[in-house]
């Protein structure tokens, strides 16, 4: 079922009914039971994998708490009979055996994913495994939660049903955000009495989602899907122009999913964590990654860079490469050795082929070498203040940022590397820019009404980020008055009835990041 | 203190650390600045900062940083 499908609006309206209907204290075990069996549609079979993980994590995490607590009372206990050493000695062994639960829980539920994901590549074929639903998703969301758990963040959850509904909640399942238990469970299990302003929200944020889902994202797939399955006939400013349309289609496809995912736990009084932060205005490719897909970007800084760049091995080398080679390499080296981990990591969770791995590899290269020109940038602005301050410099910026993701982002849709590589070249070599303008732009499977439908609903689209620069626009749209309000929900309901890419020709079944 | 204000400084120049409680909230910091940070003062005080208490909180300003090292220090 998936969420720009009718029958998900008619679940989605059965289920706030009853929602709304049964005694609140249900109303959590209600989602868990509504989150199975919007799961069991993309394939019963596949329960087994969120099941294994919900148990095998649940376990785990109040093995941890367990050792916790037995820690602080023996420790309160004995405590005056006990060393500085021996307090040490033994916060080190349940240390110890905390850690070999936590690392088996990582092994068995990260094992399954790699195994599921790369299954292709083993040397038995893919034996017809087909990726389940969001195992990416629930599985980095079920590991942060047990890392959490592992670091004494905060109790464990001892209700096994609690714990299944977070890693299971139908929303954010398909393609995310990545939540953080503490920041959800109040929200998730709290009673919620029927509130107009949730509802109000939530079919706002609903129908915005599906405006860019809609519209936009699966028009422009017609057009990118033609340039990039057919790599010998579209070159030269045809990739160019994929490039450009890829970008559009990602943005609106990924915050249109995003904006459908907290629209709907918004209809339940649960708030999700926002994902982006109008990414397309970042000046710089650090900033972006900082205001695309957050959740996913804070978790791997969280649970993955942190962790790999102040670890106790990596500061002892750290040191010695300082004595030997001084500062410079010394102190670069943990960072560079953590950021190149997790782009290749953030590469293969991706996707399992080629093109993602250099995919990841070339982002990092590009933020280490934006790092390195850092003291460059600072000196040219301290002697030129002036430049920086302007408009046309910021437009500079973002022009290039966006330019620069568009590039690395063109390695998602060609079939190879070296394809992708190819088609870079002949940006330099096939000069054919004009052919687009006399038919070649109609060839791509778009009438000239589909450019006008895009370029209006794109429009639109940048009028309202920009206007968000000052603050939530839903809340401006809230205080405007009423005939104007519900004009704007009209015209874009209307918009999505009538311009949405419906039919022969379209795919609005399926979200790019749901295959991630 | 005066040794953390220093290596404060020598990260970033331009930020007043006796004044600002955003480092983190503002996004002064960075995680590259962060590992940068935690080399400097595990080298500096000769403690380890576990990865556990790296949480906004901690890092916001150069009072938070100070708490955390003194109490890092107690615990060895």
């Amino acid at each position: 079922m998936h969420f720009a499908s009718f029958s998900f609006i008619i679940f989605i309206a059965v289920l706030v009914v009853l929602y709304y209907l049964i005694p609140k204290k249900w109303q959590w075990i209600l989602l868990l039971a509504a989150s199975y069996f919007f799961y069991s549609f993309a394939g019963a079979g596949y329960l087994v994998f969120i099941i294994a993980t919900t148990l095998s994590t649940w376990y785990a995490s109040i093995r941890l708490d367990r050792l916790k607590h037995i820690q602080t009372e023996y420790l309160a206990y004995n405590k005056k009979d006990m060393t500085r050493e021996d307090r040490k000695s033994y916060k080190a062994e349940i240390k110890g055996r905390q850690r070999k639960w936590l690392v088996s829980c990582l092994v068995l539920n990260f094992g399954t994913l790699a195994v599921l994901k790369y299954a292709g590549y083993l040397p038995v074929g893919s034996m017809g495994i087909i990726l389940p639903l969001g195992i990416s998703f629930y599985t980095f969301q079920a590991m942060g939660y047990l890392i959490d758990i592992y670091r004494g963040s905060y109790d464990a959850e001892k209700n096994l049903a609690k714990l299944a509904l977070f890693v299971s909640f139908f929303p954010q399942l398909v393609q995310g955000p990545i939540s953080r238990f503490n920041q959800l469970k109040e929200t998730m299990f709290a009673e919620h009495d029927y509130n107009a302003d949730n509802i109000t929200y939530g079919l706002q944020r609903i129908l915005w989602g599906f405006f860019k889902k809609l519209v936009i994202a699966d028009r422009l797939v017609v057009a990118v899907k033609t340039i990039v399955t057919n790599p010998i006939d579209y070159q030269g400013a045809y990739v160019l122009l994929g490039m450009f349309f890829y970008a559009i289609q990602l943005y609106a496809d990924f915050t249109g999913g995003i904006d459908i995912a907290i629209g709907v736990s918004r209809l339940l009084g649960i708030r999700l964590a926002e994902n982006f932060e109008r990414p397309y205005f970042s000046k710089s490719i650090t900033e972006y990654w900082r205001r695309w897909h957050m959740t996913l970007g804070t978790w791997f800084k969280d649970y993955m860079f942190f962790p790999i760049s102040v670890s106790k091995t990596m500061m002892s080398f750290s040191k010695k490469l300082r004595n030997k080679f001084g500062d410079g390499i010394g102190k670069r080296f943990p960072i560079y050795a953590a950021s190149i981990i997790v782009w290749f990591t953030t590469g293969a969770w991706h996707g399992s082929s080629l093109n993602f791995i250099v995919w990841g590899l070339l982002n990092c290269l590009v933020i280490l070498v934006s790092q390195e020109c850092e003291p460059l940038y600072k000196k040219f602005h301290s002697r030129f203040p002036a430049i920086g301050r302007t408009f046309i410099y910021r437009l500079f910026q973002v022009g290039r940022t966006f330019w620069l993701m568009s590039f690395l982002r063109t390695l998602d849709v060609y079939t190879g590397v070296g394809t992708t590589f190819h088609m870079y070249g002949s940006v330099f070599t096939v000069w054919n820019l004009q052919e687009l303008f006399q038919g070649g732009l109609l060839q791509l499977g778009l009438s000239t009404a589909d450019y006008v439908v895009l370029a209006l609903a794109v429009g639109l689209v940048l009028y309202v980020s920009l206007q968000s620069r000052s603050g939530s626009y839903t809340l401006k749209i809230n205080s405007s008055p009423m005939p104007m309000r519900y004009a704007a929900y009209f015209f874009i309901f209307v918009c999505v009835l009538i311009f949405g890419a419906y039919g022969v020709g379209y795919d609005s079944s399926q979200f790019i990041y749901s295959q991630f | 203190m005066d040794a953390l204000i220093e290596i404060l400084q020598d990260l970033h120049p331009d930020v007043d650390f006796n004044t600002c409680d955003t480092l983190i909230d503002d996004k002064i910091f960075d995680s590259f600045d962060i590992v940068s940070l935690v080399t400097d003062v595990s080298e500096e005080y000769d403690i380890t900062i576990p990865v556990e208490e790296i949480v906004p909180t901690n890092f916001n300003s150069a009072k938070a940083l100070w708490a955390l090292i003194e109490r890092l220090i107690e615990d060895e």
